[in-house]
């Protein structure tokens, strides 16, 4: 992984969370973090740690998710929701220009988002593998977004290590979890008394100062290894990844893709809880009546896109991917293989939050197993 | 804000600032110095910017063109590549967007981003015999380079155009065909899949054009720009005339948002076509042809 090697692990106590909560308000940051919410552990801003889901843990399997309770006095014992950080850097929909008429001509201006200060407390290590996928595509390309670089660089990162794992996690696989070692700020891992805190970046540990910490005890940290190991080492789900992206570009005519594609309804749940898929539509929205005072007659908007949507591959008269099949082909192909040769990055880190909300319980482990047997 | 209050998270992956110069999301002025009909159904805009670029394009590149209030569309350039201070684009309506640009009279304003995209392989042409071939519409991002083979034409050997079109009401730039024909700088073959009353010329798709080419297969490169169906068969068709699949050049069509390689609209299996296209060698996305709707 990247970066310096985070500094060594402190021991904050569970009755002083609530000053991590503080010290990061004090700094200016509207501070988010899991939040259990119609039935689900959603991000949301949260100003007590009482807020946060206490004695919760989620069962995940294809197409169902049920919070329930573990018994513990835990905090952060829910893995993940449908939520990301995605919509935090990448909006779900906003507005890129402004466009007003101006003498004979028009007046094109660009409405750079106001950014403010977000931490976001809870980030899974899979979390932070999707943020450095989005950041590839977003920044590292020829044309750098400015309105992803904007949100991005305030943006203050708490990630907490999995000590356990949803049935539909498989980030071993992937190589992006269950421990967060790049791309926080602070790192937390919970135990039954408290915390480990580590910092992964100047600001984590302007912040760690502020927190009333003690060295961690030999014990604590042993525990936490333990505890990491396990939850690798059990973990449900497996994706095999040394044949990719081959596999597939041998496979695009395989009988599987007509079988998944009866069974997908094309809904786009995947690409939307997914935290890496940036498709993204624009459109210019022309505002009726007369022109506002600030004389603005039409907006170009972006806003997510899914390539499960029929408009995706539309040209003109003509619709390039016209079957459910064909889509769910482009979005696994892309996802598992064209990503890479596109990006130098795999487009998946194993989260399985497309396993769990597809409606229909597809599960893409499942379908790449398939799609390496010989079809019929 | 300072970089020491950023995060590091954000800043040990290099987020970058706003980039030097003007955003690439923004469009720039311009306004309709011209109008003509070049068709049945074509109109080509000459442009003059509000603010003129420094630098010109390269022939197979294409402009993100905003009629503002209705939505933007990438299109091809289709002018001189020479003439810097106009920009040429010929435009098909068929959706919103493109009715309202080839409805625009002179005067009219229309934003522009671009140019974007890979261009016409003009040197690895150098020395050798050049085969165009276009279908339809497909000859208005072609233009440029046949402007381009005129300039330079010693550095050419023989340059063909194979140019098919439906009916002979659609022949694009007809003018100017006939006056490079004349010339004899350029050898010509028209066909249409429809003749009509009048029409003398040849009558079939532009395949059947492909033996009549004056080239010399080995040291050919071809361009082919045309809807999909009609460069897989024209590819077979030069590959049976003898012209390797690395000296075959193609401009592909998606649906492009961006243009900028981020809105992932144009996705053709491992390339984006905005960022890594319009225009591929046919090696490159060969294996995509095996395949339908990807």
């Amino acid at each position: 992984m990247t970066g310096a090697k985070p500094a060594p692990a402190q021991f904050l106590a569970r009755a002083d969370l609530q000053r991590l909560l503080e010290a990061l308000r004090a700094r200016g940051y509207r501070v988010m973090g899991p939040v259990p919410r119609d039935g689900a552990v959603v991000f949301d801003e949260v100003r007590s740690v009482d807020e946060l889901p206490r004695g919760l843990r989620e069962a995940q399997e294809p197409g169902r998710y049920r919070l329930e309770p573990n018994g513990r006095d835990t905090v952060f014992d829910v893995v993940n929701g449908p939520g990301s950080l995605k919509p935090y850097v990448f909006a779900p929909r906003e507005k890129l220009l402004q466009v007003e008429p101006e003498g004979r001509s028009f007046r094109a201006q660009e409405l750079h988002p106001d950014a403010p200060k977000l931490a976001v407390i809870g980030v899974r290590a899979c979390d932070l593998a999707a943020l450095s996928v989005q950041d590839r595509i977003f920044l590292e390309g020829r044309y750098p977004d400015s309105y992803y670089a904007a949100r991005r660089r305030q943006l203050f990162l708490v990630a907490v290590n999995c000590t356990r794992s949803a049935s539909t996690c498989f980030c071993v696989s992937m190589a992006t979890g269950p421990e967060a070692t790049q791309g926080f700020d602070l790192a937390l891992t919970e135990q039954e008394w408290g915390f480990l805190v580590r910092a992964g970046s100047a600001l984590g540990r302007e912040v760690q100062q502020a927190l009333p910490l003690t060295p961690a005890p030999e014990a604590a940290l042993a525990r936490e290894r333990t505890s990491l190991e396990t939850c690798a080492a059990t973990m449900q789900r497996k994706l095999e990844t040394a044949d990719l992206p081959e596999v597939l570009y041998r496979n695009l005519e395989h009988p599987r893709w007509h079988d998944v594609g009866s069974r997908c309804l094309s809904c786009g749940n995947c690409t939307m809880v997914c935290p890496t898929c940036f498709c993204h539509d624009e459109k210019d929205e022309p505002l009726l009546g007369e022109p506002d005072e600030a004389g603005v007659r039409s907006v170009r908007v972006r806003e997510w896109d899914s390539c499960f949507n029929r408009e995706h591959a539309q040209v003109y008269g003509l619709n390039y991917r016209p079957k459910i099949e064909d889509r769910y082909r482009q979005w696994l192909v892309h996802k598992l293989a064209s990503w890479i040769d596109q990006f130098g990055t795999s487009g998946c880190v194993g989260c399985g939050r497309c396993i769990t909300w597809c409606p229909v319980g597809i599960d893409l482990t499942e379908e790449m197993r398939a799609l390496r047997e010989p079809g019929a | 804000m300072s970089m020491a209050a950023e995060g590091a998270a954000s800043a040990a992956a290099g987020v970058a600032g706003k980039p030097a110069g003007p955003d690439p999301w923004l469009p720039r002025l311009g306004r309709i110095v011209s109008r003509r009909r070049d068709s049945r159904d074509a109109w080509t805009l000459e442009i003059r910017e509000q603010i003129p670029q420094s630098a010109s394009f390269r022939p197979g590149q294409f402009n993100m063109l905003t009629a503002f209030g209705i939505g933007e569309v990438p299109i091809s350039l289709s002018g001189d590549p020479a003439a810097m201070d106009r920009l040429i684009h010929t435009i098909r309506p068929v959706g919103p967007v493109s009715t309202a640009l080839a409805q625009m009279r002179p005067g009219a304003a229309i934003g522009l981003r671009g140019p974007f995209g890979s261009g016409w392989p003009l040197r690895q042409a150098v020395g050798g015999d050049v085969l165009v071939v276009a279908g339809g519409l497909g000859l208005a991002p072609l233009r440029p380079v046949l402007y381009a083979l005129l300039a330079g034409r010693e550095r050419y050997g023989r340059i063909t155009l194979l140019y098919g079109s439906r009916s002979p009401d659609d022949v694009l730039f007809h003018r100017e065909i006939v006056s490079w024909s004349r010339r004899q700088r350029i050898e010509v073959h028209v066909t249409v899949d429809h003749a009509a009353s009048g029409w003398d010329g040849h009558v079939g798709v532009v395949t059947t054009l492909v033996p009549r080419a004056q080239c010399e297969p080995q040291r050919t490169v071809a361009l082919v720009c045309g809807p999909e169906v009609m460069m897989r068969l024209t590819v077979a068709a030069l590959h049976a005339h003898g012209i390797p699949h690395e000296a075959i050049y193609l401009s592909m069509e998606r649906n492009m948002k961006c243009a900028l390689g981020l809105c992932g609209r144009c996705q053709l299996q491992s390339v984006l076509v905005c960022r890594d296209g319009p225009v591929f060698r046919y090696d490159r996305v060969r294996g995509l042809f095996a395949h339908k709707e990807l």
